[in-house]
């Protein structure tokens, strides 16, 4: 399953959530305001770590990049472009924006 | 030649077709329309015949709650809907404990049943839909 | 492979309706079809041809209607939601069209996948 998440974790609880009801295995993209939840030093860097154990966790790239982060990014997390998204949605067998 | 390749078309027949529906709640009502536009969708999937399950996190729970008066912010109070619900056939409804016990509520607190889920079971039920729709 | 895809906030504010285009866009490049996109809550603000942006900014109504033109990608706005926000046939922008809200529910059944993409 994959699981989009665009929102801060600074901003909302919607990392958090999701973090928390998805499973072993399943991936997790951060788009939009989503990204900054990729960056180090961030509010949920250390959940973020501790998904990345039996998660995947990737970040849309044109969003880091329009927001200044672009080397900010937390080593394991992994960069895709919008066709990567479309790969990604493709992969899973579901995707659950978490709005 | 123009690219058609967004352009397939649906076909006209999917009786037999059956798959599973969630709609995924995690707004409060009121503030913003999400919650009752939502409960739109999900009323209008019921003439589908498709196996619906319906879920509320986070505040999303808060729609279900009971003693809703909305008289003096002159908006519609839309929670009794839910309980007609089951006369659509639509009748797994499920909350996360945790969202729950967040918000110092109960199912008593709740208007209609629902099925209290752990975190845990509330991503296998996730992992086994086949269409995920979040409002 | 088919993707339906659901808009649920209306042009400018959010990011949601840019993130959506640039998703189908690399969906069509690949080869993917993308035979619906369902405008819904604020979404139908996609569907106003009395948009006008300033110069320099993307058009994204127009963008839209061309993905339409081009891709015959079916543009659908719901009906309960576009009247609640003064969208009607009178001010639809080309390439979409007023239905119900069956119409995502159809998109759910007949695609192989449905992303949302809103607030």
């Amino acid at each position: 399953m994959l699981h989009i998440v665009n929102k801060s974790p600074s901003e909302r609880n919607t990392l958090d959530s999701c973090l928390r009801m998805s499973g072993k295995g399943s991936a997790v993209l951060l788009i939009e305001d989503g990204v900054y939840g990729a960056t180090k030093g961030n509010i949920a860097e250390g959940k973020i770590k501790e998904a990345l154990k039996d998660r995947s966790v990737y970040a849309l790239w044109p969003d880091l990049e329009a927001r200044g982060m672009q080397d900010a990014v937390i080593e394991g997390v992994k960069l895709v472009d919008y066709g990567g998204f479309v790969d990604l949605v493709a992969e899973h067998n579901n995707a659950q924006s978490w709005l | 030649m123009t690219e058609t390749t967004g352009g397939v078309e649906l076909d006209e027949e999917m009786s037999g077709v059956i798959k599973k529906f969630m709609f995924v709640n995690r707004k409060a009502p009121y503030g913003t329309i999400y919650a009752l536009e939502g409960l739109e969708v999900v009323l209008i999937s019921a003439a589908f015949d498709q196996d619906v399950s319906l879920v509320f996190l986070d505040d999303g729970i808060y729609q279900l709650v009971k003693g809703q008066h909305t008289k003096a912010i002159d908006v519609k109070n839309f929670s009794p809907t839910y309980r007609a619900l089951e006369g659509y056939d639509i009748e797994k409804l499920y909350v996360e404990k945790e969202s729950l016990e967040a918000r110092n509520l109960t199912v008593d607190n709740l208007i209609v049943p629902v099925e209290v889920l752990t975190s845990a079971e509330m991503a296998a039920l996730m992992t086994e839909q086949d269409v995920v729709i979040s409002f | 492979m088919k993707f339906g895809i659901m808009v649920s906030e209306g042009p400018y504010t959010h990011q949601a309706t840019d993130t959506a285009y640039l998703f189908i866009k690399a969906a069509l490049e690949k080869g993917y079809g993308v035979p619906r996109v369902f405008f819904y809550h604020d979404g139908v603000n996609n569907a106003t041809k009395l948009t006008e942006p300033p110069q320099d900014d993307r058009h994204i109504v127009n963008r839209w209607s061309k993905l339409a033109e081009d891709h015959g990608v079916d543009l659908v706005v719901c009906v309960a939601a576009a009247l609640r926000r003064g969208i009607r046939d009178e001010n639809l922008a080309p390439g979409f069209r007023i239905s119900g809200l069956g119409q995502l529910v159809e998109a759910g059944i007949q695609t192989d996948r449905l992303v949302v993409f809103g607030d």
